[in-house]
């Protein structure tokens, strides 16, 4: 695959704070890569590295190629789709999506304007200005201003999280859509990790600056590196050293002993959420387990005691030294 | 409740009736009445004041009063709206920045106006210096003039714009920029289509806050300007003084406010239809 974007020991430090801890990572051409992680972890500042708004302490980064890390913002062929969207709110719907067009000695602006907002689906609203658009125009309109300009990567900042939460799964579809359709290069920094896992081809999971994991959703999510990614992708139990999923787990009245493990618990509360039960449990040495269950299968009764078991295959394993790491770090 | 605004509300009345329509209802009664021989007014009523206003001397007291307090404007404008920009990035020194800006108001305006005559004369620091350095052999006219007078315009009106502009500025959303040079722009550029067209609102208040006072003033074109560059504020007080014609002063009086109400009307007209 062709190298697009590549990012190699990159660090932000301020004072007291290191924001971004040497992360190295590389987007294919027409990949569509995500950084996942909780508010603080890095992510944000990461996508404002490779934008330009912020210059690194050290590393590099190279985008096809060669090194923009000392470039201004406008030098690099690389756009930001905002989580505040960022739209000119003195120009219209057109004038914002000409602005970076005229920016540059190009013809066929009339086109290219056209053609995008096809794309959005924007066509009509040309004179609006984002004061008289929803939300999810808005977006559009973002969106539309960067995608006109062919960046090399584009960059989306938590792009949905100003949408609710009805739209923001129907904008999600149509954006993993335009992507494929335009076939550009999308860094998408999110918080959300069904966003995440449902988008991506790749994602990073970052945690305190530094990045955690990479692989791809099921890589991440079936077979996490560390606690933490284990954790912030999906509920986990965690029984003694290993951690168990949700819907991994199983409950039976008698106790099962076909090569499965398994363990006594009492059921403390079942929670009815329509495409399947959460069953709060508390194994025998005090320690909580969640199990999610079909709604077609047995119901439990608060104080009845149980077993539960899972296949030894869904256990998530840990590499110790990096739990040692987290531990000290 | 009711009765608790009007309350409320009674001070700014009384003050505003007694101390502001109460004299503006006595100079509508005396611009049309005869002048009396010694100041003062006296029967019969008549328009004559205002149509002694189209006099070419007086048009031309007109058009020099626009003409200084617009170039008064603009150099406030453009000597305020960088500042006001430095200050606004300044951080944490934003205040201490700010205070300097206030720090003149501190003295009488009078004192510095007179401070100006003792740079810009003849025999003053300035033309002193130069000829001591000898670049010069004769003082330059400095005093005196149109430029003395937008001279001191400026000097005393620029926080005027700093300030509307400084809050303007202050509240424009960085990523705004942000977005702007993502898109390619480069920073003259951010400025001009990005920054200044957003500001509007503060260039429209700083322009008015010096614009209104510069057209009716009054110190510093008699300090500055030394009777040679008379502006409406130094015929209109010269009527009341010297020249003893009451109602003449108050007809040029009425109408310089009338133009500046006109002025504010198709302002805010425009600022409602976005053009301004």
């Amino acid at each position: 695959m062709e190298c697009v974007l590549e990012l190699r020991g990159v660090s932000k430090h301020y004072p007291g704070h290191h924001a971004v801890n040497g992360v190295s990572l590389n987007l294919a051409r027409g990949e569509f890569f995500s950084l996942l992680g909780p508010s603080g972890c890095g992510k944000t500042t990461t996508l404002r590295l490779v934008a330009g708004f912020e210059e690194p302490t050290s590393g590099e980064i190279r985008l096809n190629g060669s090194s923009i890390q000392h470039l201004k913002p406008y030098q690099r062929n690389v756009s930001t789709v905002f989580q505040n969207y960022a739209l000119f709110p003195h120009l219209t719907v057109r004038d914002n999506v000409e602005f970076g067009l005229r920016r540059r000695s190009g013809n066929h602006i009339e086109t290219q304007v056209r053609d995008v907002l096809d794309l959005v689906q924007l066509a009509g609203k040309e004179s609006r200005r984002p004061a008289q658009l929803s939300g999810g125009e808005r977006q559009r309109v973002a969106l539309a201003r960067s995608l006109v300009l062919a960046p090399d990567v584009l960059l989306l900042d938590e792009p949905l999280s100003a949408l609710d939460p009805n739209l923001r799964k129907q904008v999600r579809a149509e954006l993993k859509a335009i992507q494929r359709r335009v076939g550009i290069t999308f860094l998408f920094v999110t918080h959300d990790q069904e966003e995440a896992l449902s988008l991506s081809d790749r994602l990073g999971v970052m945690n305190k600056g530094r990045l955690e994991q990479l692989g791809t959703p099921e890589e991440i999510y079936l077979r996490p590196s560390t606690r933490f990614v284990a954790s912030f992708l999906g509920a986990v139990n965690w029984i003694g050293d290993v951690g168990v999923r949700p819907e991994a787990m199983r409950i039976e009245r008698a106790p099962s002993s076909n090569g499965h493990r398994s363990r006594p618990a009492t059921i403390v509360h079942s929670t009815f959420l329509g495409n399947c039960v959460h069953v709060d449990t508390r194994l025998s040495d005090g320690e909580p387990a969640v199990v999610e269950i079909s709604r077609l299968g047995d119901t439990f009764a608060p104080g009845e005691s149980v077993h539960l078991w899972w296949e030894p295959a869904d256990e998530l394993r840990f590499d110790e030294l990096r739990q040692f790491d987290e531990l000290h770090l | 409740m009711n009765r608790l605004r009007a309350w409320f509300l009674a001070p700014t009345w009384t003050v505003n009736i007694v101390l502001f329509l109460a004299p503006l209802a006595i100079i509508l009664g005396y611009s049309f009445l005869t002048r009396g021989v010694y100041g003062g007014i006296t029967a019969p009523w008549t328009a004559e004041s205002y149509q002694r206003l189209i006099d070419p001397i007086y048009l031309a007291i007109l058009w020099r009063s626009f003409w200084v307090a617009g170039a008064s404007t603009a150099l406030c404008l453009l000597l305020g709206f960088p500042l006001a920009l430095f200050i606004s990035r300044a951080g944490r020194h934003k205040n201490f920045y700010l205070g300097l800006v206030m720090l003149p108001f501190w003295t009488s305006f009078l004192v510095r106006t007179y401070a100006w005559m003792f740079l810009l004369r003849d025999t003053g620091l300035l033309n002193t210096f130069l000829q001591k350095l000898g670049f010069i052999h004769t003082p330059l006219p400095l005093l005196y003039n149109d430029g003395a007078v937008i001279l001191g315009l400026v000097y005393g009106y620029l926080p005027f714009t700093v300030l509307p502009l400084y809050a303007t500025l202050e509240r424009l959303d960085r990523t705004l920029l942000e977005a702007a040079a993502d898109l390619g722009a480069k920073p003259w550029a951010t400025l001009t289509r990005v920054t200044i067209p957003l500001s509007a609102p503060g260039i429209r208040a700083g322009a008015i806050l010096v614009f209104i006072p510069c057209l009716g003033a009054y110190l510093t074109p008699d300090l500055l300007g030394g009777g040679k560059s008379v502006m409406i504020g130094n015929l209109i007080q010269n009527q009341f003084t010297t020249a003893r014609d009451w109602p003449f002063g108050s007809a040029v009086s009425l109408v310089l406010m009338a133009i500046v109400m006109v002025l504010l009307f198709v302002i805010a007209r425009g600022e409602g239809e976005g053009l301004l």
